[in-house]
């Protein structure tokens, strides 16, 4: 007999949600492909990261809670980011420290939560995808995924599987983009340098293609690299996991410009 | 000194211009952190020295009293002297007191980040004492009138044709026409002048990298052997240490120097390593005359119990600046004060006050890469976001900035309203960007497109597509 479907909550969050839903679908197919069921509650908004980086911890708490509510139900919460995957796994205890009925519930909630790509692999034992991209693609290990929930090797694992692609391996791609959420807000001039530095990163491996697992180091690599004009395609990893790249023209390039 | 940290856009932006700087630090860039990676991999149980260290200080931290008391009895014992001080201004105060007393018209130095706390050679300057400093980075800093732009490697910022035109400036008794193109004789040279600056010193200054409560000595840390010299050749040798500098024990000591070395330079351990332990004895053949430690509070002792305590486990190794994408962008100046990089943003605001400071624990993009090398494995990131908080609670941050997320956290609690905007932003956006697919300006993002576009979004927001898609009867 087969085992009952997995119920997961999509986590969208707030980037995917404003600039880029190819990504939540392509997360709908890879997780339903891993045999779960998805369901998007309605009352997400962000994870409240802004808020929580800029001190606010009231905003945050108030965000948090929603979050919390909203995915409770779930057999498991599944977010295609690392970032705001931390923020729910590491950082939300961290707000109900000294409420001991939501503490219990944020860890409750943290124990579940997952970043997509691992949680394809490391969860549901994903081996292999069912994809084709013809290119030589580069990857950005983003920090939060990287380096709160330890997204390394599950990204490469199942690139190495899409036919026709090619990957070579970033120098320095545990490095920073510069986005760093209010950071680029903050501090533009130094956020806008480190994009620098790291578009001339890419360019140096010859790939054609940018993947990484974050939608706000995406959009300030792919913003950079458009600027300089390098025809260098930016995607998230989902979109090339789930096959799906041939249905939306690659980040900061127009749908008319992708047909030329 | 005066810190700028308040000014830090201003002085990351002369950095990001500043063409010696940039490539000063991208030297750095590819230098520290592939030997300490290196190293470390020949060391396979780091990672449970790490927690070994972490502990030791932890120990250390709860047990202060106890230990700093020990450590008095012990370097008095020896026939040393230990010096209390809970602000800057006694900390120099003191150390004047000790150099009329001796008459000392110079003193050597070796490399004290006190000292740089402390402002420490204006303050001898000014009183009449020559302070000459010993260890070739600070001495290069020195000679240019500049203060350390790393805590262990104070010249860093500088390339080496900048120190030539310094050397040349000031060695002005030499011959005008020597080569100083390399980087050894401009070694040889700084050598050669601090010789004759060793034997005419009255008295030597250094740091103190551990100071031990079993034994009552001192431990310094150097590559150029300058320390020995500074110390062991005067009337007097004063270690500058802040409260938590303490250990236990030499086998502790010797535990953090392993960490120590591999951190900082990626060595498996420094050239020199010099334990101090009281004044000169009649059957020693060389030795300092006196043996004074001064321990500095300045605000150290208020962190003990706080949000901020873990701080003070930092052995000030420098791997989270040398790991650090910001420092790496705009040096260590950048920061206004002494202690630059990751452990400056959350020491700088305890020390000079977060009004002046409170760019710098913002000034992160939070990506963890400095508490992931840190060997006392300090959360820096989640301190910085302390200060944030203590900042916006005290309404610090600008205000166009705490309104500009008041009005976002507005929506964000309010998913039916947030549904709304978010899809009328995404089509509005859509739109306006659909032609070229980005957009090379936008209102309100300024600071974003001024060197990098912004990719315009597809058009329609998930939450939209997704519920039209229910509603169809097509959701997976």
């Amino acid at each position: 007999m087969p085992d009952a479907p997995v119920r997961v909550g999509l986590f969208v969050t707030c980037l995917v949600d404003l600039f880029r839903p190819a990504v939540g679908f392509a997360a709908v197919k890879l997780l339903g492909q891993a045999g779960c069921t998805v369901e998007v509650p309605a009352t997400q908004t962000c994870c409240g990261q802004p808020a929580y980086n800029s001190g606010d911890k009231a905003d945050t708490k108030a965000i948090a809670r929603q979050v919390i509510d909203a995915f409770e139900a779930f057999d498991y919460v599944v977010v295609p980011s690392g970032s705001c995957g931390g923020m729910i796994k590491e950082h939300y205890t961290e707000l109900f420290a000294d409420e001991p009925a939501m503490f219990q519930r944020a860890q409750h909630l943290a124990k579940r939560t997952y970043e997509l790509i691992s949680f394809l692999t490391d969860v549901r034992g994903m081996e292999r995808v069912h994809a084709h991209y013809e290119g030589i693609a580069t990857y950005h290990d983003a920090c939060s995924g990287l380096r709160e929930l330890g997204v390394k090797q599950q990204p490469r694992k199942l690139l190495a599987g899409v036919q026709g692609l090619t990957l070579k391996e970033l120098p320095g791609a545990e490095v920073c983009c510069g986005f760093g959420g209010t950071f680029c807000i903050k501090y533009p001039e130094i956020s806008e340098r480190m994009a620098a530095d790291k578009a001339a990163d890419i360019a140096r491996t010859g790939a054609d293609t940018l993947l990484a697992g974050d939608m706000g180091c995406l959009l300030n690599m792919a913003g950079k690299l458009t600027r300089l004009g390098k025809q260098i395609r930016v995607r998230h990893v989902a979109e090339i996991l789930a096959d799906m790249s041939g249905e939306t023209p690659p980040i900061g390039v127009s749908a008319s410009a992708e047909r030329r | 000194m005066q810190p700028t940290s308040h000014s830090f856009k201003q002085n990351a932006h002369q950095a990001l211009g500043n063409a010696n700087l940039q490539k000063a630090l991208n030297l750095m860039r590819a230098g520290f952190p592939a030997k300490r990676a290196a190293v470390i991999a020949k060391l396979p149980e780091f990672e449970e020295l790490r927690e070994q260290g972490k502990a030791i200080k932890n120990h250390v931290l709860e047990n202060l009293d106890f230990y700093l008391e020990a450590f008095e009895r012990n370097v008095v014992a020896r026939g040393g002297q230990v010096h209390w001080c809970r602000t800057p201004q006694e900390a120099r105060d003191t150390v004047l007191a000790i150099c009329r007393r001796l008459g000392a018209k110079t003193v050597t130095k070796g490399k004290s980040m006190i000292a740089e706390e402390i402002a420490l050679n204006d303050h001898l300057a000014q009183n009449g004492i020559t302070p000459v400093e010993t260890d070739l980075g600070e001495y290069i800093i020195q000679i240019r009138n500049e203060y350390p732009s790393h805590i262990i490697a104070p010249a860093i910022h500088l390339v080496k044709e900048q120190i030539a035109q310094s050397f040349r400036e000031t060695h002005t008794n030499l011959d005008p026409k020597r080569l100083l193109e390399e980087a050894p004789t401009l070694v040889a040279e700084a050598r050669g002048i601090l010789r004759q600056k060793f034997l005419s010193a009255d008295v030597g200054i250094t740091g103190a990298n551990f100071c031990i409560a079993e034994t009552g000595s001192t431990i310094i840390v150097t590559n150029e052997g300058n320390g020995d010299l500074t110390q062991t050749l005067t009337k007097a040798h004063i270690a500058l240490a802040s409260l938590e500098k303490i250990v236990p024990t030499l086998e502790d000591a010797s535990t953090l120097l392993r960490l120590l070395a591999r951190s900082a330079t990626g060595q498996e351990f420094s050239t020199y390593t010099t334990v101090s332990t009281g004044p000169r004895r009649p059957e020693d053949t060389d030795g300092p005359g006196e043996f004074h430690v001064v321990f500095l509070d300045n605000g150290r002792s208020a962190m003990l119990g706080t949000e901020f305590q873990d701080m003070l486990r930092c052995i000030r190794c420098g791997a989270c600046m040398n790991h650090c994408p910001v420092y790496a962008t705009v040096g260590g100046h950048a920061y206004g004060w002494v202690y630059p990089g990751p452990m400056g943003a959350v020491l700088t605001p305890t020390l000079v006050g977060v009004d002046e400071a409170g760019h710098l624990p913002n000034a992160s993009t939070f990506c963890g890469k400095c508490e992931s090398v840190c060997p006392m494995k300090i959360p820096l990131p989640k301190m910085m976001r302390h200060w944030r908080e203590r900042e916006f609670e005290r309404q610090l941050s600008p205000a166009t900035y705490r309104y500009g997320l008041k009005f976002w956290a507005f929506f964000a609690t309010r998913p039916q309203l947030y549904r709304l905007v978010a899809g009328f932003g995404a089509r509005l956006l859509g739109l306006m960007g659909r032609s070229r697919g980005r957009f090379r300006s936008l209102p309100l993002a300024g600071g974003w497109t001024q060197g990098r576009d912004m990719p315009a979004p597809e058009g329609r927001s998930f939450h939209s597509l997704w519920a039209e898609r229910r509603r169809a009867g097509k959701a997976a």
